[in-house]
């Protein structure tokens, strides 16, 4: 039940993409969309244990016991690729939102439909 | 308490948030909402056992919620109709129905806590789990496999920032498009 839940977040992103008129809504979109995605790589990479408490973060405490260790940890590959992810993600927002800003100092809607019309 | 039970919990206050942040028409209540969003996917971050994830999370949503409120604060913003045409409304309320069904669907033979590491053992995770320590001598396997096993991915990534920050700024310039001869 997980994986459909993180989908239908997705979902949601791509509605307010595809379906509203505003430009900041559609950066608000594009947002939700990528912390699904980010959210459902992680939850591929989880190992599940009988306890919760048993799961552990793939940091090294000890020098010893690696076969406890090697058993036990969650998958590192896709945090370490999420956590690229993330910060492009922001860089890719922040550079959505300055057109946006500009955008709106140039036609002063962020109605895109208006945009259009006042271009002609 | 199982972790399903907690994700559960977790997505569906990520995804009232998500929805609250896409239907209402505040646009500064609509950033808020999305920061719930981001707050939500921290939390489940922690839980599922991904702490630089969570911290990053974290301070990343702060700093989007500053360029966010930067964006909406304006005091003569006009309400704007909410939706497109409404044919192509509903074509798209149609289109992410279906997904919904499609996922409902083709997520149930993917079985939550089973990564692939598990089932096979010579894909690189495994190997970072039981070498990082020892190849990179970091303690923590994530920052050993983007600073090392990696570290042409964190310099693409270092790029793709700065060409970002780039645009941001060229695009939010003052003084835009005036050449020496050019128009006044």
């Amino acid at each position: 039940m997980v994986f459909p839940l993180c989908f239908a977040l997705f979902v949601v992103g791509l509605y307010c993409v595809l379906a509203k008129r505003n430009t900041v809504k559609i950066v608000i979109g594009l947002a939700v969309m990528e912390y699904a995605t980010n959210l459902f790589f992680i939850l591929l990479g989880y190992r599940k244990q009988p306890r919760l408490a048993d799961v552990q973060a793939p940091i090294r405490v000890s020098v010893a016991n690696l076969d406890d260790f090697f058993f036990k940890a969650v998958d590192p590959l896709p945090q370490a690729l999420v956590l690229t992810s993330i910060v492009i993600g922001v860089g890719v927002t922040a550079l959505a939102l300055a057109l946006c800003i500009r955008l709106y100092q140039r036609y002063g809607t962020f109605d895109i439909d208006e945009m259009r019309r006042l271009k002609g | 308490m199982g972790i399903e039970i907690i994700m559960t919990v977790i997505m569906g206050f990520t995804l009232l948030g998500a929805v609250i942040a896409v239907e209402i028409k505040n646009l500064l209540s609509a950033v808020i909402a999305l920061g719930t969003v981001g707050m939500g996917v921290s939390i489940a971050f922690l839980f599922l056992m991904a702490p630089d994830l969570a911290i990053v999370q974290i301070a990343v949503e702060a700093l989007l919620l500053i360029f966010l409120i930067r964006a909406t604060l304006k005091p003569d913003i006009r309400a704007t109709h909410a939706h497109i045409h409404p044919v192509g409304l509903g074509l798209v309320v149609l289109l992410c129905l279906g997904l919904i069904v499609f996922g409902f669907f083709a997520f149930q033979p993917l079985e939550f806590g089973k990564p692939v590491m598990a089932q096979r053992s010579e894909i690189p995770s495994s190997h970072y789990l039981r070498e990082g320590l020892r190849e990179t001598g970091a303690a923590n396997i994530v920052t050993a496999v983007i600073l090392d096993y990696r570290g042409y991915d964190t310099l693409g990534e270092a790029t793709v920032i700065f060409t970002a920050v780039i645009g941001a700024l060229t695009v939010l310039r003052a003084k835009a498009h005036r050449k020496k001869g050019g128009p006044k």
